[in-house]
């Protein structure tokens, strides 16, 4: 009927802009797909993901705590073995929720599924999916990092209103390892491939100073440690749940700040290398 | 002569005839046909066999070192800490927790082989209604499957035992390396039960992640792995007592250091692994027949 | 006690039967709970036939050949495969036959040659006489070149000839065929039936169903038409033909909404009217001077066509209905 309003949105000429076609400016689109279906078919599955550090909480800070005792945390001060271990708790499902999403799942979407094939043939560009996936993670994330904290509370684990800013700083974590994830993924091809993130994962979750402090390690084996993201992530949430900062504390966040900006340049590069050729 | 007799089973267009008439391999196959369908599992599994050397190599060294010597620093260093062993002596963290990380993975890999492994052969690729339009029975496809799992799970156990002995984690030899067969025994203890019921999906709705977050998981938490049950209390405590790999870590525990309970206590670890064995192996194959022959 | 042991010393020795057919049924039926998939069929199969089994959807074909298959076991009625109740000696029955299911279950951990090797392990066949006859498969399905390809790269036809190869590693003397060129395109299917023929003429028993008239005119000699579980009609192609239809058909389209209409004026023309949706058919032996005298009587369809009856046309006959939805 309006045929003479049907001008050519500027969306569609995409040469002059930020990113050209691989963004059509549309990640809303994205999201709201993502939520719908979370919530039309897997939200108990996806509830039932913030069980598992809670669990570890549980069973670690109880059974190994009686074992332990005290631990020495930021600054040296002896602290409890569960308000020890809760804030690694905390990154590593940071950490574990961003991977699976940007891996596994997106993988999952990307060859099986071929979810993102039927989105490309619209005017979404590889961006808005990219970042559309992304910010879905994060969601989940956030929601994961609040609950847990709460159950933080309630155990009696919080000594410090500084405890809050836990969940945006998981959330900062969570981007880091999801964008790095997502520039991974591109480069993947069977599934068996992702056992082999798996495999990366655990040696990081059990020795980046989650269930013991660095201390215990030669100083070779420190540093190496050192150099791993998940370690960052553990020491950062570890020093705001106590309010306990240093110019490490800054250091720790501009690791993620720089891991993030690196992860979505490779991504983009790589979007950009699949789908525009 | 020989080529003679090559042209004779030569058909022009069928090519090679079968060597065994129909009678002979249906004989074969009533009698062997288990074992046909556990070569065809581990066939199956060189194809990822990269994966499979992986997390058996990877999976003890990454434990070892990371909870068996770090985490030991801790404990060890802790006067109150201190493992009862035989007659009144005490053993490191490293000893305790050795037979517990050995009877862990067992439950780990059958857990991981019970379940998308199942759902994939009745639906995602139907790969079980091949073999059953052969001659082999619809329970010897069930049977099968386990003998091929029991080889990957002593193949896990094997090799993990043999790093607790390079660690040192082990104190009696002599009988220690019988934990491989006993954390074997909680593998099948658990898969068992969770084959007999991936066998009846009809679909993954994310049972199967359900699974692994409130059975794998708390199995996994709290049942005396990573420190003793006692330390526990009550509310949770009964998790261990019901779960199989509480009584497989026990087991391998008095194999290996001879940690103190009853023998009654350890005859209550074996009969309760072999019931639950049993038991879900007879409503596996019982849920495979209805499945596949019904 | 005694009668015991016999009784099951008995039920494995397999008896030596002689039977003129390969496959006997007699009032075969299938329940499951209320519904009756298969409700009393009776049909014989002497060597080297191919039979077929048309029909729609839902007819029961698929569970038919299940309890042929010996993989379902029948509600009720006689069933003998090579003389020998499936019920009874499963493995036995399916040591003669070679299966194609209607989806294929290729196992994709497998490499394509491996597929054919793995399946013939299971009836305990040794390596030397299969690895030989797995080449020998490829060069028949045409797949030599795919042998050490994965199963998911293989297009749908290919994968369709592999199941095929592989349901000829035990060399059977039956072969079940479920709708074996389904979803295929034109030339794969063309590719297909030129193998099967092939089979059929070294004098391999074929059992097929299928929902594709010209699929039972080109491979069966002979078939029933099934629907709702039951026989509706047995017979070759040409001869279901001869009974139930007419020598040619004339189709006519005159628009959606006026068929039905125009079919009040066309009576009388031909042997038989039927009025589908979309057109009418005039059932008659000269199909031209039927059109004649359509138009002799003044109407113009769109689109009409004369063509020779088909085994679509004794389908609607018998149920009124189409063959394909």
């Amino acid at each position: 009927m309006n045929v003479e309003n049907r001008t050519a949105p500027t969306a569609l000429v995409p040469q002059d802009r930020f990113l050209g076609s691989l963004y059509g400016r549309n990640i809303r689109a994205v999201i709201a797909r993502g939520l719908k279906a979370t919530w039309g078919t897997n939200w108990s599955i996806m509830i039932s993901g913030f069980v598992e550090p809670v669990l570890y909480l549980v069973a670690m800070g109880i059974g190994l705590g009686a074992l332990v005792g005290t631990v020495s945390g930021p600054g040296g001060q002896e602290m409890n073995y569960a308000n020890f271990i809760a804030p690694a708790l905390l990154a590593v499902s940071a950490m574990n929720g961003a991977v699976y999403d940007s891996t596994m799942n997106v993988f999952f979407k990307l060859n099986h599924a071929r979810l993102y094939e039927g989105m490309l043939s619209t005017t979404l560009g590889p961006f808005d999916v990219a970042m559309g996936e992304i910010f879905l993670a994060l969601l989940r994330g956030a929601m994961y990092a609040t609950g847990f904290t709460a159950v933080m509370g309630a155990m009696g684990l919080i000594t410090s209103p500084w405890a809050l800013l836990m969940i945006p700083a998981a959330v900062v974590i969570a981007f880091g390892f999801a964008s790095f994830g997502m520039a991974v993924t591109s480069y993947m091809k069977t599934f068996q491939q992702m056992d082999w993130i798996q495999m990366l994962m655990l040696p990081m979750f059990l020795f980046s100073a989650t269930f013991y402090p660095l201390s215990v390690y030669p100083e070779a084996v420190q540093s190496v440690i050192q150099v791993l993201p998940l370690w960052h992530g553990v020491e950062l949430l570890r020093q705001i749940s106590v309010g306990i900062f240093s110019w490490g504390t800054a250091g720790h966040l501009l690791y993620f700040v720089v891991m993030i900006v690196l992860g979505l340049a490779l991504t983009t590069n790589r979007l950009r290398a699949l789908f525009l050729k | 002569m020989t080529k003679l007799a090559a042209e004779e089973s030569r058909h022009p267009v069928l090519g090679l005839r079968s060597p065994l008439t129909p009678r002979q391999t249906a004989a074969r196959a009533r009698r062997f046909g288990s074992l046909y369908y556990a070569e065809h599992w581990i066939r199956r599994m060189r194809g990822y066999q990269g994966t499979v050397l992986m997390t058996a190599v990877g999976t003890p060294l990454v434990y070892l070192l990371g909870m068996g010597m770090g985490l030991a620093v801790l404990i060890d260093g802790n006067s109150n800490a201190g493992f009862p062993g035989a007659d009144g002596s005490t053993v490191s963290y490293l000893m305790f927790l050795g037979p517990a990380l050995v009877a862990t993975a067992a439950l780990m890999v059958s857990s991981e082989e019970n379940t998308y492994y199942v759902m994939s052969g009745f639906k995602w690729g139907r790969t079980y209604y091949g073999p059953n339009a052969s001659p082999l029975s619809s329970a010897q496809i069930a049977l099968g499957h386990v003998l091929g799992l029991t080889v990957r799970l002593l193949l896990t156990t094997g090799i993990y035992y043999l790093f607790l002995v390079l660690f040192g984690a082990v104190v009696h030899p002599a009988t220690g390396w019988l934990m491989i067969f006993t954390a074997l025994l909680g593998g099948l203890a658990f898969g068992m039960p969770l084959l007999a019921f991936s066998a009846t999906l009809k679909e993954d709705k994310g049972q199967f992640a359900m699974v692994q977050r409130f059975v794998v998981m708390p199995l996994f938490l709290f049942s005396g792995t990573f420190f003793p049950l006692d330390s526990l209390p009550l509310a949770v405590r009964w998790i261990g007592w019901i779960s199989p790999l509480w009584h497989s870590t026990e087991l391998g525990r008095v194999l290996s250091y001879g940690h103190p309970e009853p023998a009654a206590m350890t005859a209550v670890h074996v009969v309760y692994l072999l019931v639950l064995t049993a038991g879900g192996l007879v409503l596996a194959r019982r849920n495979f027949t209805r499945r596949l022959a019904g | 006690m005694l009668s015991q042991v016999s009784q099951i010393t008995s039920s494995r020795t397999v008896p030596e039967t002689r039977s003129d057919f390969v496959i006997s049924a007699r009032n075969l039926t299938k329940s499951y709970g209320d519904f009756t998939a298969v409700n009393g069929i009776s049909f014989d199969v002497p060597p080297g036939e191919s039979f077929g089994l048309l029909g729609p959807n839902g007819a029961g074909k698929s569970t038919t050949m299940k309890m042929i298959g010996a993989v379902s076991q029948r509600s009720g009625g006689e069933l003998s495969i090579m003389g020998l109740d499936p019920n009874r000696y499963g493995p036995e029955v399916r040591a003669h036959l070679g299966v194609v299911p209607q989806q294929d279950n290729l196992d994709e951990d497998l490499r394509v040659r491996d597929n054919l090797i793995a399946y013939g392990r299971y009836f305990g066949l040794p390596k030397s006489y299969l690895q030989p006859k797995a080449d020998e498969l490829l060069e028949f399905a045409q797949l030599t070149d795919k042998a050490k390809g994965r199963v998911e790269s293989l297009s749908g036809g290919m994968k369709r000839r592999l199941t095929i190869a592989r349901s000829l590693i035990n060399d059977p003397k039956i072969l079940l065929l479920d709708e074996p060129t389904t979803g295929l395109d034109p030339q794969a299917r063309h590719i297909l039936w030129d193998r099967l023929f092939r089979l059929k003429e070294a004098g391999v028993t074929l059992i097929l169903t299928t929902h594709y008239m010209d699929e039972a005119e080109q491979l069966c000699d002979r078939l029933i038409v099934v629907d709702k579980g039951a026989i509706m009609a047995e017979g070759s192609p040409a001869g279901l033909i001869r009974e139930y239809s007419t020598r040619e058909v004339v189709e006519l389209r005159f628009g959606s909404e006026r068929n039905t209409t125009v079919a009040a004026e066309l009576e009388g023309i031909g042997d038989r009217l039927e009025t589908l949706p979309d057109r009418v058919l005039i059932y008659a032996d000269d199909g031209e001077a039927a059109l004649e005298a359509v138009t002799g009587r003044g109407l113009r369809p769109i689109t009409s066509l004369v063509r020779r009856s088909s085994l679509e046309d004794v389908f609607l006959r018998l149920t009124g209905r189409s063959l394909v939805d």
